[in-house]
């Protein structure tokens, strides 16, 4: 089973991670920027933070075998923050960057008014640059939240096809399905969404434009959780073929809109590893 | 050569001949152009978006030493270059250091700075770029010294290392850091790195008659 997780915060997880990961089938993945549970204090901060994005994170995912991309955006949380407002300006530098695959994460968090000049802004940005937009929708007052980012997606130049609305749930596919915008679902392992639920939803709503990842972060989460959606699959009668496009061909289509992708690391980490193995010797 | 891949390590007008055999008509076509851009107009930001872009257009494996061209064409100076450098991807950093002994630059110990950050770096690949022909001309020794050891201690295989024999033979100093380590690891129980025993060897000869010239 080849796995693409499409949302997955690999700065704040670990090497075993990224080995468990790569056991489970996992060769390729994209990392959104987004905060770091503490609030940054200036726009220094997510430039260390973006750069490494682009530098030391994907050295480490390539030392397992695991292609890593991102998003690059000012996300939501901060985005009301005036004191990272100047990243708005930055972005552009970032965007044209061969590892940057979308603009993201943006969306609401509490839907303030200065959120919706960043959202706008970054999707400006987005159609600017040739690039889908991974758009988060909020985990409080939801269904809501994506009424109004369904509003500003249609006022903005990027055409749904380009646009992932993700942490979707039961109560927000339908809308979000008929905006013809790519249908994200991130699978906790708390009550957010389970691998069981969301095989139910695959069984409504069928496997095209749908993708499924572990959004793991920080926070309570599961880096195996697009292998557990894999395997409910296969225990539900989907075929291999339906759960390759929605773990791998799905997310390839989408993020290969950028033009960007590159998928052809070592099939082997001892390959990529012999030439130097500062991780696996723990950097010393 | 150690290794004639390294575009710092061959003439610059052997590298674009090279490249082109390994494009398709395509990204040839885009080379061609991008570098024809960033020699007339080195003033205009377009060749920096060619810079950031290498990779989609070449491919990853070709975009080295297609970031090394487009440098070598504009020609910028150190502190577009140091700028470059800073707000770069690993790969454009790795490119700007490689590119560094076909630019004027390089015949001065201003870009010494980069390559000292790069040597801060745990990324194998940018210490790999920092070892290259600039970094045997001007870091001082305890830089290089301590270069060298760091590519011992993250695996980067010595024979990356520009010019190593020359700058290692005969340095006392570099022999006891290296029997210091040797003694660090064995104590611990732990093997010996092949590649130090190599150096030490190199360390021990006795010193050339004519002296390297210190920095
Ligand atoms: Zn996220």
């Amino acid at each position: 089973m080849r796995i693409f997780d499409p949302h997955i915060h690999m700065t704040s997880r670990t090497t075993d991670d990224y080995a468990a990961m790569y056991e489970a089938g996992v060769r390729a993945l994209v990392e959104p920027s987004f905060w770091l549970g503490q609030p940054r204090t200036s726009p220094g901060s997510f430039y260390d933070y973006f750069d490494s994005l682009l530098g030391w994170e994907p050295f480490r995912a390539a030392q397992h075998g695991i292609a890593h991309h991102c998003t690059i955006a000012l996300n939501p949380k901060e985005a009301g923050d005036p004191r990272c407002l100047p990243v708005l300006d930055e972005l552009p530098r970032y965007l044209v960057k061969d590892g940057v695959v979308a603009v993201g994460e943006i969306g609401y968090d509490s839907m303030t008014p200065a959120e919706d000049t960043a959202l706008a802004a970054q999707l400006q940005l987005a159609a600017d640059h040739g690039l889908p937009a991974l758009v988060h929708t909020p985990h409080r007052d939801k269904a809501a939240g994506l009424t109004r980012t369904l509003d500003v997606l249609r006022e903005s130049g990027l055409p749904p096809e380009r646009v992932v609305l993700d942490h979707l749930n039961e109560a927000t596919v339908d809308e979000a399905a008929d905006s013809g915008c790519w249908l994200g679902f991130s699978i906790y392992p708390d009550t957010k969404m389970d691998e069981h639920r969301m095989v139910r939803l695959l069984r409504l709503h069928g496997t095209a434009r749908v993708l499924v990842n572990s959004a793991a972060d920080w926070g309570r989460s599961d880096p195996l959780k697009t292998r557990a959606v894999g395997d409910a699959m296969l225990d539900a009668g989907f075929t291999d073929d339906e759960i390759d496009q929605v773990l791998w061909r799905n997310p390839v289509a989408f993020y290969g809109q950028s033009g960007r992708l590159e998928l052809d690391l070592a099939p082997d980490p001892a390959a990529v590893t012999h030439e130097g193995n500062s991780i696996l010797r723990g950097g010393e | 050569m150690l290794n004639p891949r390294d575009p710092d390590q061959e003439a610059v007008g052997d590298i674009a001949p090279r490249l082109e055999q390994q494009l398709d008509a395509p990204a040839r076509e885009w080379l061609r152009q991008a570098l024809a851009e960033a020699e007339a107009q080195p003033q205009k930001s377009t060749w920096e978006l060619h810079f950031a872009s290498a990779g989609r257009q070449c491919g990853r494996a070709a975009a080295l030493d297609a970031r090394v061209l487009l440098l070598h064409s504009a020609g910028p100076d150190t502190v577009t270059l140091t700028r470059l450098y800073h707000q770069g991807t690993a790969a454009e950093r790795a490119a700007v250091l490689r590119a560094l002994p076909h630019m004027a630059v390089g015949k001065t110990p201003d870009a010494v700075p980069l390559v000292e950050d790069a040597l801060r770096a745990n990324d194998t690949t940018l210490i790999r770029a920092a070892v290259g022909r600039y970094a045997a001309a001007h870091l001082d020794r305890h830089g290089w010294r301590h270069a060298v050891l760091k590519c011992l201690f993250t695996g980067v295989p010595v024979r990356s290392v520009n010019d190593l024999a020359r700058r290692a033979r005969g340095d006392a100093e570099l022999a006891r850091m290296l029997r210091d380590f040797a003694h660090e690891r064995t104590a611990a129980g732990r093997s010996v790195p092949e590649d130090l025993h190599h150096v030490l060897e190199l360390a021990l000869e006795s010193a050339p008659a004519h002296p390297p010239e210190e920095f």
